[in-house]
């Protein structure tokens, strides 16, 4: 049976509806809202944190979000080994809620970046991409706070726990700085808990799951997801 | 009654673009003998507790937990007493 999913909804999300019709139309999964003022997580298998600017990203991106009564109900199901996904905001609230290491600050361009990119998959055995056939995605980001920040000690603790999944690269899977976006240590564009059941990543696959829109390597993450979690 | 004033300040060592951002605008108004600038949060609030000790300890938390975060931020504050 296709896992349930449920969207949480912040004042200022504004992926919501983007993450609902690609769980709910596309991929044909049960999804019900998540109020942030709620704390009742509906049964849900996958949680999903979405984009936006939520609390207008007031004091720092993720800062009050993370204090929302449904964010507790949210910890609590992701100590438990409930699978959490964030996307851009949502991976901003994820490294404020402790619940993923690191932090992520301005761009290093300080201008807000809103293109397709490419990443390469740097972990093919998470239950986000180990049906995932390609090694190199193109995916969009929208972020002007997506560099990612985390001392020497928490990222050699990443590599050494493969924690990393994704980090920007060339079309031809390059990683340099040439082509990290914002900053990022080591490209960095996704990553996961020590447990593997909690992920935060800054592209958009949401943006790219709908086969009209001609790109979809969004569709690849989220179908592995649904095959890999069964109710 | 206390007034605190809490300044948050970016660690040395984090990229500060926002900082590097008015730099650059300093030379634009022809002073170029700017450097190192940085870029903070500056906070006034205040807090009704029955001592010093309590509001040091509650502005110690919400400095901690809320205001700033310690992987990237040092946070210092001072408190003032008020009628």
């Amino acid at each position: 049976m296709k896992p349930k999913f449920g969207v949480v909804v912040f004042p200022g999300s504004n992926c919501d509806h983007d993450a609902y019709y690609v769980t709910k139309k596309i991929l044909d999964c049960e999804t019900e809202f998540l109020w942030h003022k709620d704390t009742d997580l509906k049964n849900c298998d996958v949680i999903i944190l979405p984009g936006g600017f939520s609390y207008g990203d007031y004091l720092r991106t993720g800062a009050i979000a993370r204090f929302s009564p449904i964010m507790e109900s949210v910890i609590n199901f992701a100590n438990k080994g409930g699978t959490v996904l964030g996307i851009c905001n949502g991976f901003q609230i994820l490294t404020e809620a402790n619940l993923l290491p690191g932090t992520l600050i301005k761009n290093s361009s300080t201008k807000f970046i809103c293109k397709d990119i490419f990443v390469k998959v740097a972990n093919h055995e998470t239950v986000l991409t180990k049906n995932v056939s390609k090694n190199i995605l193109e995916i969009p980001i929208a972020h002007g706070d997506g560099n990612y920040f985390i001392d020497e000690k928490g990222l050699h603790s990443l590599k050494e726990n493969n924690q990393i999944i994704f980090q920007y690269c060339s079309d031809n899977g390059e990683i340099s700085d040439k082509y990290n976006p914002n900053g990022s240590a080591e490209n960095i564009a996704g990553i996961m808990n020590k447990s593997g059941n909690v992920f935060g990543m800054m592209p958009h696959p949401e943006r790219c799951s709908d086969s009209t829109l001609m790109k979809s390597d969004g569709f690849l993450l989220f179908n592995t997801l649904i095959q890999n979690i069964i109710k | 009654m206390y007034k605190a004033t809490i300044i948050i300040k970016r660690r040395k060592s984090i990229l500060d673009p926002q900082g590097k951002a008015v730099e650059q605008g300093s030379k634009l108004l022809k002073i170029d003998d700017i450097s190192e600038v940085r870029i903070g949060k500056f906070i006034e609030l205040n807090i009704d507790t029955s001592s010093r000790e309590k509001a040091n300890e509650e502005l110690d938390k919400l400095c901690n937990k809320l205001l700033a975060n310690l992987n990237i931020e040092d946070y210092s504050f001072t408190l003032e007493e008020i009628k």
